[in-house]
């Protein structure tokens, strides 16, 4: 063990002894930080700007058409390391969803339980559909662990509509109908 | 009893490697036996059915010994070898036999082309909507896509459009767009099915898949077609979007619905079945099975399953159950009505059950129309493992009048029957009321409802067994799901029964010690048989004991009476 090794402490000079240096060059920083921008924001009135990339909690979006995205494919669950994901896959009812008919798969329930998610963000890496996406809500609390599991309806809520660059099944419609059948 | 035939090897070499195959087998089986997965990629090649050769796929270089012409001489390299004859462009595996000496190159530069070729072609019509789906995971294109595409499409014009959901048959969707053209559906239907409704219309890119005019795809094997179509073009309508094939465990299994005995894989995940697909087993169902037998998993969620023990209609423990059903069996004048459905295994204890207290055993016969294929007459999975056990030395008779006069005349006081409905066979309600009865079953039924002891039974896919089929094929099936909770597994049931009935403790079993005492007792079992270590295909078993019975079945796919007799009584004369 190594010895401790004792300084000898100066003893104080009179200016030091009246501690007006040290209050002085504190009022200094005082004053300077009165004079500077707020660094701190006051939450929860006030929220924090999230960064477009920034990974909160996983939601469902909407196309501008304010249709589902979402096609049931299962690839989030497949990957998501924590197996916060669960759904059951089922078909749109061409007869009752004419307009989406051409879709033909969605999501009849949709699962993703808060308590288990990681954040990873594997599961909008994943979807083929841009379907899923991990946008600024970073704060979620309940009061039962129920509340904790975002089901379909929560998770659209949450996610709202997101601009579509490739208007896939608007394409694959257009298609059908003008279409280049003989 | 084995029948081999004669084959003669031919010396072929594959990528530099000689190897041994049977001569005239084709290139892309020949490929396979090499191992090492080493594939030939193919979609329309099928090894159960006719080649076709129209998916240009299977694609390898193929040479052979070069010999001079006008002296019929070998041509010999600088190194003394024979040289190769290359021809100059590849050709298709599938339809290429393996003749002595010939040479293959599965990997070669042209090979590669022409496959990266073909995928390119197939691709500028394909929808790509793997999302949605079904096939992804098992899609032949898919995988060979990710192998042979190029990643990007250099197709601008304007995609086919084709119907999407068009419904071929009560079992069978078709996508039309996903359809690759390979034809093993319409081979299928008109080679194995006999029933030939489909094919394609109009020319070129439009080419689509169709029934013939006023009919349908509802043969009962329809959905084999739906197996083997290698892209997402053919969609099961009961399958179609339940769920993602790679969240699927897959256990082998053996459908239950005739005595044929196909070979299933259950498809489940968490406890739950989604579908049931054939499994590949020359020697009982090649890679078909029947659209009814896919089916079967859904009485395990019906309404009328038995969960409880239950004594005279109250709920009770599991043991308790057990202990009143032995001191009933004890009490004497007792008559089983035994299963064909049974597992091997359970008529083996059901036949100690009988010989310990006595009791006379009846079986009921449940017959059907058979397809000829993979639907025998007989509709029970194992009636030869009664016979082979010994719990029957005779066919079951149709019905049970000859029980309903025995307990008219008291003869018998207490019935132990397994999954039958006695009111359906002769036996009336009134007459069932003079005596006590223990039903061991899935599913209630109208015997059930009036019995004194009810003992619930797992289905096939929650339980461990073996069932002998019709050319006494014994063939293990293994669980695929966990039974209702609070059900044993019925051996172990039966063991306790079974144990204290001899005045015996009951020991804790396995179903390798199950047959460890069944090979000791059961002559047609060798001795060093074991569940666990069944080969996948089945064993066949000696059957001479028995070719005397009248057997119901009539020739179908894998099995002909009359051979079958032929085959095993030369091979007793030898």
């Amino acid at each position: 063990m190594a010895k401790t090794k004792v300084l000898e402490r100066k003893p104080l000079t009179p200016m030091e002894k009246t501690f007006l240096p040290q209050i002085l060059s504190g009022l200094k920083t005082t004053f300077g930080t009165m004079m500077q921008k707020d660094v701190t924001l006051q939450y929860p009135e006030e929220r924090p700007n999230i960064p477009d990339n920034y990974r909160g909690v996983p939601t469902l979006v909407k196309d501008p058409n304010g249709r589902e995205k979402c096609v049931s494919c299962q690839l989030c669950e497949f990957v998501c390391p924590p197996k916060a994901i669960r759904m059951t896959p089922g078909e749109i009812d061409a007869e009752a969803d004419p307009e989406r008919a051409h879709v033909e798969k969605a999501p009849k329930e949709f699962d993703i339980n808060m308590l288990r998610c990681i954040y990873c963000g594997l599961c909008q890496e994943v979807c083929p559909e841009e379907a899923i996406f991990l946008q600024d809500v970073f704060s979620l609390s309940g009061y039962s662990r129920k509340e904790m599991i975002n089901n379909k309806e929560k998770l659209y809520e949450l996610g709202g509509t997101l601009p579509d660059q490739h208007g896939k099944w608007d394409k694959k419609k257009a298609a059908e109908q003008s279409g280049n059948a003989h | 009893m084995k029948i081999e035939s004669i084959v003669e090897n031919v010396t072929i070499n594959i990528d530099g490697q000689d190897v041994e195959v049977p001569k005239g087998i084709n290139i892309i089986e020949a490929v396979k036996m090499v191992g090492k997965g080493k594939e030939v990629p193919h979609y329309c090649y099928h090894p159960k059915l006719s080649i076709a050769g129209n998916c240009r796929m299977c694609m390898v270089e193929m040479g052979m010994p070069m010999r001079d012409r006008a002296t019929g001489e070998a041509v010999l390299e600088e190194d003394g070898t024979q040289k190769i004859a290359w021809m100059p462009k590849p050709t298709i595996g599938c339809a290429t036999n393996a003749s002595p000496g010939m040479h293959i190159l599965t990997g070669s530069e042209m090979v590669k082309e022409s496959r990266n070729g073909v995928t390119e072609f197939l691709l500028i019509n394909h929808p790509l909507d793997c999302p949605i789906c079904d096939q992804a995971g098992e899609c032949r294109l898919q995988e060979f896509s990710a192998e042979h595409g190029r990643g990007y499409s250099r197709f601008i014009e304007d995609k086919n459009v084709k119907p999407k959901r068009s419904r071929l048959g009560p079992n069978v969707t078709l996508d039309d767009e996903r359809c690759i053209l390979c034809s093993r559906c319409v081979r299928f239907s008109k080679e194995i099915a006999g029933d030939d409704v489909l094919g394609f219309v109009d020319r070129g890119t439009y080419s689509t898949l169709t029934c013939y005019p006023g009919k349908e795809l509802s043969h009962n094997y329809s959905l084999n077609t739906v197996d083997i179509c290698p892209v997402g073009a053919l969609t099961s309508t009961d399958f179609r979007f339940k769920m993602r094939v790679w969240f699927l465990k897959r256990t082998h299994s053996i459908c239950t619905e005739s005595s044929v005995g196909a070979n299933t894989e259950i498809w489940s995940r968490e406890g739950k079945i989604y579908r049931i697909t054939p499994r590949r087993n020359d020697y009982v169902n090649d890679t078909w099975m029947t659209d009814t037998g896919r089916a079967l998993y859904k009485e395990i969620e019906s309404e009328d399953r038995l969960i409880h023990y239950s004594i005279e209609g109250v709920h009770k423990a599991y043991d308790k159950a057990v202990v009143a059903a032995t001191e009933l069996l004890k009490s004497g004048k007792v008559a089983m009505v035994g299963s064909a459905r049974s597992s091997v295994e359970e008529q083996f204890f059901y036949k100690a059950i009988a010989e310990r207290c006595g009791a006379k055993v009846f079986l009921v016969s449940h017959h059907g129309d058979g397809d000829g294929l993979l639907q025998s007459e007989d509709r029970t999975p194992n009636l030869r493992g009664a016979l082979l056990t010994g719990l029957i030395s005779e066919l079951p008779s149709e019905n049970l009048e000859a029980l309903a006069r025995a307990i008219n005349s008291g003869a018998v006081k207490t019935i132990l029957a397994v999954n039958e409905d006695l009111t359906d066979l002769g036996i009336s309600k009134d007459v069932l009321a003079k005596v006590k009865v223990i039903y061991v079953g899935s599913h209630a039924n109208r015997t059930s409802e009036v019995a004194n002891i009810v003992l619930p039974s797992l289905m096939v896919f929650e339980k461990d067994g073996s069932f002998i089929n019709q050319s006494f094929r014994i063939q293990r099936f293994k669980a695929a799901i966990p039974g209702p909770r609070g059900v044993q597994s019925d051996f172990m049931v039966l063991e306790k029964i079974a144990a204290a009935l001899a005045g015996e403790k009951a020991t804790a079993i396995t179903i390798d010690s199950v047959w460890e005492r069944m090979t000791a007792t059961i002559d047609q079992l060798s001795d060093s048989l074991r569940w666990h270590s069944l080969p996948e295909e089945g064993v066949a078993l000696d059957a001479t004991a028995f070719l005397n019975l009248g057997f119901v079945e009539t020739k179908n796919l894998k099995y002909d009476p009359v051979a079958f007799r032929e085959a095993h009584a030369a091979l007793a004369e030898v």
